[in-house]
């Protein structure tokens, strides 16, 4: 079989099962484009921005667990997809992005759409590549995808000049399915001896505590991981990143933790005398201060990437390897051991962490006549929950994301999709489509603000082009909520900035795209119009709450404080 | 903690500067850093000088272990190890200089390679301890210009770094 440059890239994305991908075309990629017409094994979505192309192949990605694909044109093309690379590469997403470059011989002549894609993109890639010669190519593409989703998966971005992928010029072409890349090898399997001393170390605690993150996720050890926690009846705490790895209505789980997480999942973290870290960085939204950082525990920590262990908390045990194999080999020495947890100690844990949970630190004026956000999370988690259909929740990047993560509870991994590390505003729109286009007969609902929506607004046209109804919601408190909150609490209410007038009429805005868009005023109609929104299967609805202005997020530990110094709702002044 | 690590990555355009954008992105210190290609073309050996705590030294061998590029690594000052440096210099080189100069570079075991009525060129190799107490020997005002080449190194013994 014969190929040129712009098929062996189709052919690839047909053989590694690629069935969607996002783009915009340019002069540079053009070759591939009319490769992409002349097949029918990929489908490509349109978008209206490159931005918005990345973080819908991010969505798709998150929610399927296979890499999301982007293609678009060189020099504008590649640099608007720059965020969008960034933000996966924070949070570990498996993805490749294609982009046309202008030929060869063109390189470094500052020619027209010329940028150095390679070099522009290199720190916030997994890996990247430039082939300068059409023999490589496919075999460039395996490795892409190879790279992108194996060890602790992200961006790769594949930068291909325009007389690689020329029509004319056509070659043999191979694809190397079985590749080895010898400066490559991610470990797979957790060391036994250090999986031994791991068991035994829980099995000792009187204090244990279970922190994961989303490599857990990442890894679909979901399973591997509730097994083990219940098997053991610890208490166990998610990551923003990580929730809904293990179901968040079960007992055992003490809700997210870090900076706006529980008082009784950061308490445990601060009181444990045991943590068990599984996929997880420690950030330093998750850590608060380091130096108050859990005083009392030691720590097993396992990771597929060795980088992440002991670089900001040092750890008394190292476990490299992939979560599922890690957890399943640790179930094995558990069940094996004759050793039992003490029973006593652990039951007197639990009582210590009920009186923590006894706080309810969620807390909020349930009787306020204003709509609060939390209220229209707290409906939105039970309306969405009585369809019995399967829902995914994106959102932006907030006060909104906080909440949503407080107070939607989520059963299962790949449900709650959110821009994490690198916390990028424009998020969660796109990545709502790319995560409906994988899931059609599933809800997908955006919690978004109305900061955050406007940075990647025009996908609402893109989803309407290609029937993606998503939901939107909206909580539009006319202030970007998360700065105003630190303003007002470290600033002196000096609101530098973060006010947003000349906001648009996004009921209109919604109709002029084409979708059904509604404005809820009234506490009293936010249960009608969430119902309202889940019966219109067919069309996007653009639910615009207007919320409580004054609200911040609670509790909240400030920056340089420990996870034992929260700060209630009760107690509204922060130093 | 001054360390020097020695590492095998593909001889590809763009992994000199994956590794030196790590060391900015990251904060890292990079005293000195060598790059040459081995006796296998496809491969390039770089020598990095660099100082940190011994946290932030394990640091650095781990992100440069997981860039895709890197192949094998090793921290040369973990063990009894031969380093060297290359240092040209263009010294002062007149009247009763001349053989002042000539007399150090034989102590110092380096070559005149370029002589002027006026001027000297002196080769030398060692560590940077020597090549340093060169220069002071010869004081500042003697030189008229100076290249060091940076450190490069290899194991004593039995250890060996290749892939």
């Amino acid at each position: 079989m014969e190929l040129s440059g712009g098929e062996i890239v189709m052919e690839a994305l047909r053989r590694e099962g690629v069935e969607h991908i996002f783009g915009y075309p340019g002069g540079a990629a053009l070759h591939i484009y009319d490769a992409l017409y002349q097949q029918d094994a990929v489908e490509h979505i349109l978008v209206r921005h490159e931005q918005g192309a990345v973080h819908a192949a991010d969505g798709y990605a998150r929610s399927t667990g296979k890499p999301g694909v982007v293609l678009v044109t060189s020099g504008p093309g590649i640099t608007n997809c720059v965020t969008g690379i960034a933000t996966a590469h924070m949070d570990s997403i498996p993805m490749v992005v294609l982009s046309g470059q202008v030929p060869t011989r063109a390189i470094g002549s500052d020619a027209f759409q010329e940028c150095d894609a390679t070099g522009i993109t290199r720190p916030c890639v997994k890996h990247n590549f430039m082939v300068t010669r059409l023999e490589d190519l496919a075999e460039t593409m395996r490795k892409a995808f190879y790279v992108a989703t194996s060890g602790r998966p992200g961006p790769v971005v594949v930068d291909i000049p325009k007389d690689v992928t020329a029509p004319n010029v056509k070659i043999p072409f191979e694809y190397p399915e079985d590749l080895r890349m010898r400066s490559y090898n991610p470990t797979i399997k957790g060391h036994p001896g250090q999986i031994r001393k791991a068991v035994d170390l829980l099995i000792s605690a009187q204090r244990p505590m279970i922190y994961t993150g989303g490599g857990v996720v990442l890894s679909n050890a979901s399973a591997e991981l509730t097994e083990l926690t219940r098997e053991l009846g610890y208490p166990i705490t998610n990551t923003l990143m990580g929730l809904g790895a293990y179901p968040a209505t079960d007992p055992q789980f003490l809700g997210m933790l870090g900076m706006h997480g529980t008082y009784e999942a950061n308490m445990a973290m601060h009181e444990c005398d045991v943590l068990l870290a599984i996929g997880a960085r420690f950030d330093d939204r998750v850590t608060g201060e380091i130096e108050h950082f859990c005083p009392h525990a030691r720590i097993i920590h396992v990771d597929v990437d060795p980088s992440s262990i002991s670089k900001t908390v040092n750890v008394d045990v190292p476990i490299v390897g992939d979560v599922k194999h890690v957890l399943r080999d640790m179930l094995g020495v558990l069940r094996a051991s004759e050793r039992r947890a003490d029973a006593q100690a652990i039951a007197t844990w639990w009582e210590q962490i009920g009186r923590w949970a006894a706080t309810d630190c969620l807390a909020y004026d349930r009787d306020s006549e204003l709509i609060k956000p939390q209220y229209v999370l707290e409906r939105l988690n039970e309306l969405t929950r009585e369809t019995g259909r399967d829902t995914f929740v994106t959102s932006d990047v907030g006060q909104h994301q906080m909440w949503a993560a407080q107070f939607y509870q989520f059963d299962k991994p790949r449900r709650w999709i959110n821009s994490g590390g690198l916390g990028t505003m424009g998020f969660g729109l796109p990545a709502a489509m790319g995560v409906k286009l994988a899931h059609r007969d599933a809800d997908v609902v955006c919690v978004t603000g109305e900061a955050s929506i406007q940075m990647c607004i025009q996908e609402l046209s893109t989803m309407k082009q290609y029937d993606l109804p998503c939901i939107v919601v909206n909580l539009n408190n006319r202030y970007m909520g998360m700065v105003r909150q630190w303003q007002e609490f470290f600033y002196s209410k000096r609101y530098s900035h973060s006010y947003v007038d000349a906001l648009p009429d996004f009921k209109a805005l919604a109709e002029s795209y084409g979708h059904i868009g509604v404005r809820i005023e009234h506490k009293g109609e936010v249960d009608g119009a969430i119902r309202e929104a889940l019966a219109n299967r067919d069309r996007l609805t653009f639910l615009d709450f207007i919320t409580d202005q004054s609200e911040n997020v609670y509790p909240m530990i400030a920056q340089g404080k420990g996870h034992h110094e929260m700060h209630l709702a009760s107690e509204r002044e922060l130093a | 903690m001054r360390h020097i690590i020695s590492v095998l990555l593909e001889n590809e355009s763009g992994a000199l500067s994956r590794v030196a954008g790590l060391f900015s992105a990251r904060g890292y210190n990079i005293e000195s850093l060598t790059v040459a290609p081995t006796a296998d073309r496809s491969l390039s050996r770089m020598t990095i000088v660099t100082t940190g705590t011994e946290e932030v030294i394990e640091q650095i061998k781990k992100q440069l272990n997981k860039l895709v590029d890197v192949v094998r690594l090793s921290d040369l000052t973990e063990s009894p190890h031969v380093e060297r440096e290359m240092l040209l210099i263009k010294v002062r080189a007149e009247g009763a200089q001349r053989e002042e100069v000539r007399s150090l570079v034989d102590i110092f075991r380096g070559r005149i390679v370029d002589v002027t009525d006026k001027s000297y060129i002196v080769e030398m190799t060692g560590d940077g301890a020597k090549i340093d107490a060169f220069m002071g020997a010869l004081g500042e005002h003697a030189v008229l210009e100076v290249v060091r080449s940076g450190t490069t190194g290899i194991a004593r013994g039995e250890k060996i770094l290749r892939y």
